[in-house]
């Protein structure tokens, strides 16, 4: 802890030492402002969540995940806050110790959900009305061995400690998160099954087709993909993990089970300071709460309706926060970034993927251009929209294994400008880049 | 009668080919000659050395001083001119302090000059108000490379090592436009089975050559070196016994590099990530590579920190400090190392020594024969002290530059320029800055003098004078001698160039940029002379660090850094990036070329490239007018349509004066470190023009 006692004017409490509250952090410190006292609960040192993933594959070391230590002048203590009081500006702390603020800012992060399975808890058999309200925090404790969620480096420590135990793994969940997890599994020689209840994999982000090539990626990296799957149960022996057991009644022999069915944002603090909560805790576009010396950021923040829960915007939102605390006003307007995924397999070509906005045409207004070449195994579509100018915009697309054009198609989704007469540019190479290795 | 050619070089940029100069009875006096055994060119000239006499015809240049008569520059003698001038900034010191008398330099003069003018400006005028155009050059890459080595040289390796390298990346150079005979080891390189990377924003002639080229935003390539550098640590190809062995302060930086993840750096740069994959594969695939970098990521208000971070992709795989490895500048004008080297920078002493370094005021002031403590402190960066022209400085004398063109902001810094009480400029032609002085001095230039330049490599060359300068013409040395006298210092600013270049050996020696060894006889003999050279024994220096860096503790040093987004970034109101450059037929703000017949022919005015796509949307064909409207200024020139620019981002070069200039626009946001404005990224709107009258 640095003392800060020699320092005057308003100070600022971060609530959260993840990517966003440590960006922040950072930032305020880079702008030589204020006085600064973050708060984490978390144990390790911040790391960057991004590379989870690849940490769990082993590509990456837990040291060399570790984001930079923060700047001398940030004060920073682990503690977790219990309580805000607004009206005296002050957060209470489980230490029984009360801060008191000038500006309060939420970087409190999300929760993984845990599905409702059967068997996850001693008192599984009560009636699983309860399990999807169960907070993951009190659950940490409480699984059985070998289930895990795949959301902090902590899990990703009791995961990786947990391997060499392991031939067969179920993860549950085909989302972005699930499919990392899946992938970063098979690459350590497990033998993974990924169960998805939805129709495909990553429906939020891909189309059907786009979404049947990253299943032909991953079952070559030795991944089984069941999608319109859901998992049942969870079974056991002394609180073991054993398998699992479909809908279907179909069972499966599992020494791991990962859950990464998402995540939902964690506004309990804010909620009970009585703070506007609706997915999210709700921000305006100075990143302010309902309470304007309260700002939220980052994965706990809904700002116009998005919660964004990425990585990418989460930095976008602190490096803003961080002049609009310093006194310039930098209004945050959202964020326009493609969802990226990159599987990088053990001895195969790493398969890239981009995706944006709408995937699907909401219309027969709607146009779509699309390449595909199915022995290259890439596949490219934009989604072109007519908006009320008469001007064509872009409104969603896919790009899966090849990404040459990737830049051009998210600048000119993030600029949001009028398309020109002929899309096809935005999915074939530009020229201004020289092919790669040609010899 | 048939007399050998002079042995010389070119008066152009930092490559310093050699090239001979054969008299002629014709109005340009001599012609110019291939001299194939000066190793650096080897023969080889480019259209702008192979014209180069013509600046030496009567009519291009200046050939009688000049002084202002009821708002007319008018001829007049020398004597008269020079009182005009000593005059002037005696009195503006008496009257307002010696520190508002500023000197602007240039990175052309040669080494005496240079030398000559820091000392001016230090003994005769006792003004800490200097600085030059250099600073617009490659102030980012020396800091940079004095942070990371302790020392800042162009290139630690002699040219020919660059073939010899497995892979090279450039970034942000443009040799094949900017200094073309530099291509040849480009080509070897490939020859060789090495790889080529081109990192530029436009698809230039030089990143048509590359095996693979990066087209990043302008202002990105921070990012996308941090990119590589943490692929380079997933992939598990860091130099683990080279970082051990040979340099602190790896974890912070690699910290700093992890926080940049790939998929991050492809938003940011606009680079798609599998194409920073094949980059990081070849680099690391090579047995040995080489960075170089030029004026892009330098000339940016974060340059330093971005040579850095291409600095920490050299140090963590190794390639620094062994043969045909490392990091290396390809610094711009002719004499961008030397002019930088001897004391026209605000904060250094001759032999690149600190001013406000107690011992090396000492051992300057003993060369001089002044008291250490009459000596100034360090005075303003480039920038500011043209920004501070026409209210703390009130009287300025300009040597070798022409900032009217070539300094940013270039609309406010005339204004400032014409808001001076007195304004003085030596120059060879009536330069855009000289038509605004109260007295034009008419110097000699190259061929008409003698004198050493250092170029890119640190390679000290002599410049050999080969026809007599026309009646009328003087040398800055002859300037500076008869305005200290007049100054009431009659010793100290001899005019023989070599006598000159003795006192600065003296005065460099012990000094990081050390000259003692070095004497024309040497250059002369041994095709130039590499610094450091501390005795007449020492046979220099041609490659740096290979048993040490030049740090205390003999380590090169990390540096941990962040990528942050350009000073100006584009917005609603003015959408478009752009960012500025030079073409192959013109030189730096055109004061020479622009008066060469055949350069003009081929590159005869401004132009703005934009892609098509750009131009469909603004309605815009290709040749038609174009006004490019910053928060700075507007400009109109023809739209030249090509693909081989970003759509995003429109490129303007800046060699052209007046309606045209590109430095109208360029934003004066400074680097934190080095003081170099952001020349490589503003904010704009393109609006078509009406057809110009």
């Amino acid at each position: 802890m640095t003392a800060t006692d020699s320092r005057t004017g308003p100070r600022i409490v971060v609530v959260g030492g993840g990517m966003a509250g440590h960006r922040l952090a950072q930032q305020l410190a880079a702008r030589g402002g204020p006085r600064v006292l973050l708060l984490s609960e978390e144990e390790h040192p911040p790391y960057n969540r991004v590379l989870l993933a690849e940490v769990l594959a082993g590509r990456y070391s837990p040291e060399v995940a570790a984001l930079a230590p923060l700047p001398g002048q940030i004060e920073h203590r682990q503690a977790r806050v219990v309580r805000i009081d607004r009206a005296q500006r002050r957060v209470w702390c489980d230490d029984g110790e009360a801060v008191g603020y000038d500006r309060l800012v939420l970087a409190t992060g999300s929760n993984p959900v845990l599905p409702p399975l059967r068997g996850l808890f001693d008192d599984a058999l009560t009636g699983r009305e309860r399990w999807g309200h169960r907070p993951a925090a009190k659950a940490g404790g409480e699984l059985p061995a070998g289930v895990f969620a795949f959301r902090t480096m902590a899990d990703c420590a009791l995961i990786d400690a947990h391997l060499p135990n392991v031939r067969q793994a179920v993860v549950v969940g085909g989302g972005l998160l699930g499919v990392s997890a899946a992938r970063a599994l098979a690459v350590r020689g497990v033998q993974v099954v990924l169960a998805h209840q939805g129709e495909h994999l990553m429906e939020r982000h891909l189309d059907e087709e786009a979404a049947e090539l990253l299943r032909t990626h991953l079952t070559e990296l030795g991944v089984e993909v069941h999608t319109e799957c859901r998992v049942r149960s969870a079974l056991t022996e002394d609180r073991r993990i054993t398998g699992v057991e479909l809908a279907d009644g179909f069972r499966l022999d599992a020494e791991l089970l990962i859950m990464a069915a998402g995540v939902r944002p964690r506004t309990g603090l804010a909620l009970a300071a009585g703070l506007e909560v609706r997915r999210g805790i709700v921000v305006d576009d100075r990143l302010r709460t309902s309470d304007p010396a309260v700002h939220a950021l980052g994965d706990c923040a809904e700002h116009r309706g998005t919660v964004y829960g990425l990585a990418g915007p989460a930095l976008a939102q602190a490096d803003r926060l961080a002049r609009i605390l310093t006194g310039q006003d930098a209004p945050y307007e959202g964020s326009r970034l493609l969802t990226r995924l990159t599987l990088t397999g053990p001895d195969s070509a790493p398969l890239d993927l981009a995706a944006f906005g709408e995937t699907v045409p909401a219309g027969p207004g709607d146009r779509v251009v699309r390449l595909a070449d199915a022995s290259r195994g890439t596949y490219r579509k934009v989604i072109v929209r007519r908006d009320e100018q008469g001007g064509d915009r872009l409104v969603g697309g896919v790009l899966l294994g090849d990404l040459d054009t990737v830049g051009d198609l998210a600048g000119t989704w993030e600029g949001d400008e009028a398309l020109s007469a002929h899309p096809l540019h935005l999915l074939t190479t530009q020229s201004t880049t020289t092919g790669g290795p040609s010899r | 009668m048939n007399e050998a050619a002079t042995a010389t070089h070119c008066p152009y940029c930092a490559l310093q080919c050699g090239m001979g100069l054969r008299r002629t009875d014709g109005p340009v006096p001599v012609a110019v000659e291939e001299r194939p055994d000066f190793p650096v060119n080897r023969g080889a000239l480019c259209g702008k050395g192979a014209s180069a006499a013509a600046v030496l015809a009567p009519g291009a240049r200046l050939t009688t001083p000049l002084v202002r008569v009821d708002g007319e520059l008018r001829p007049a003698g020398w004597p008269q001119a020079l009182d005009l001038v000593a005059d002037a900034l005696a009195r503006t010191a008496a009257a307002h302090g010696r520190d508002a008398v500023g000197v602007f330099g240039g990175g052309g003069l040669t080494n005496e000059k240079a030398y000559q003018l820091g000392k001016f400006a230090r003994v005769a005028l006792g003004t800490s108000a200097i600085d030059y155009n250099g600073r617009f050059c490659m102030s980012s890459a020396a800091a940079a490379g004095i942070r990371a080595f302790g020392l800042d040289r162009g290139l630690p390796f002699p040219v020919e090592d660059i073939p010899r390298a497995g892979c090279v990346i450039l970034v942000g150079a443009n040799p094949a436009e900017t200094m073309p005979p530099f291509v040849r080891y480009l080509r070897e390189l490939q020859e060789n089975g090495g790889r080529l990377i081109v990192v530029d924003p436009r698809r230039t002639r030089t990143a048509d050559l590359a095996d693979l080229h990066l087209a990043p935003r302008p202002g990105t390539d921070l990012a996308l070196a941090l990119g590589m550098l943490h692929l380079v640590v997933a992939d598990g190809r860091t130099d683990e016994e080279f970082i051990a062995g040979r340099t602190t302060g790896w974890s912070g930086t690699r910290a700093a590099a992890m926080a940049h993840w790939p998929e991050l750096v492809e938003s940011v740069t606009g680079v798609p990530l599998p194409q920073l994959r094949t980059a990081v594969t070849m680099f690391c695939d090579a047995p040995t590579g080489m960075v170089l970098t030029a004026r892009g990521p330098e000339q940016q208000a974060k340059g330093t920190d971005t040579v850095s971070a291409w600095i920490n992709l050299c140090l963590a795989t190794g390639n620094a400090g062994r043969p045909h490895a490392g990091y290396g500048c390809l610094t711009g004008q002719g004499n961008g190392q030397g002019g930088r080297e001897h004391g026209q920078k605000a904060d250094q002493l001759p032999g690149y020594r600190k001013l406000d370094d107690p011992a090396a005021r000492a051992h300057v002031a003993a060369v001089w024969g002044v008291d250490p403590d009459t000596l100034p402190g360090p005075g303003r960066s480039a920038y500011e002290l043209l920004d501070s022209l026409g209210t703390d400085v009130r009287a300025l004398l300009v040597m070798g530059s022409n900032p009217v063109v070539s300094a940013p902001n270039s609309a406010h810094v005339t204004g400032r320029l014409r808001a001076l009480d007195f304004l003085a400029v030596s120059d060879v032609v009536l330069s855009e800055t000289a038509a605004l002085a109260d007295v034009v001095l008419p110097a000699t230039q190259w061929a008409e003098e003698t004198g050493t330049m250092t170029n890119l490599e640190g390679r000290v060359v002599l410049r050999r004078k080969a026809v007599e300068p026309p009646a009328g013409v003087r040398s800055d040395l002859d300037v500076m001698h008869h305005l200290a006298a007049r100054l009431g210092h009659g010793e100290g600013f001899p005019t023989d160039p070599e006598k000159v270049f003795d006192e600065l050996r003296r005065a460099s020696a012990g000094g990081v940029a050390d000259y003692a060894g070095i004497s024309y006889e040497r250059i002369a003999a041994e095709d130039g002379v590499f610094w450091p050279c501390p005795s007449a024994g020492h046979p220099g220096t041609p490659r740096l660090f290979l048993d040490r860096f030049a740090t205390p503790d003999g380590r090169a040093r990390f540096t941990p850094v962040q990528h942050r987004p350009a000073a100006e970034e584009p917005d609603d109101a003015f959408p478009v990036r752009l960012t500025t450059g030079r073409v192959l037929a013109q030189y730096q703000s055109g004061a020479q070329t622009r008066r060469v017949a055949e350069l003009n022919a081929a590159a005869p005015g401004a132009f703005v490239e934009l892609h098509p796509r750009l131009a469909e949307r603004l309605g815009v064909a290709d040749g038609e007018p174009v006004a490019v409207v910053s928060r700075r200024g507007r400009t109109v020139t023809p739209a030249r349509l090509t693909t081989a620019i970003r759509a995003d981002t429109v490129f303007m070069p800046f060699h052209w004066p007046g309606e045209a200039n590109a430095n109208l626009h360029t934003n004066p946001e400074l680097d934190p470190t080095s003081r170099m404005p952001e020349f490589k990224a503003c904010a704009v709107r393109l609006e078509r023009a009406p057809e110009a009258g």
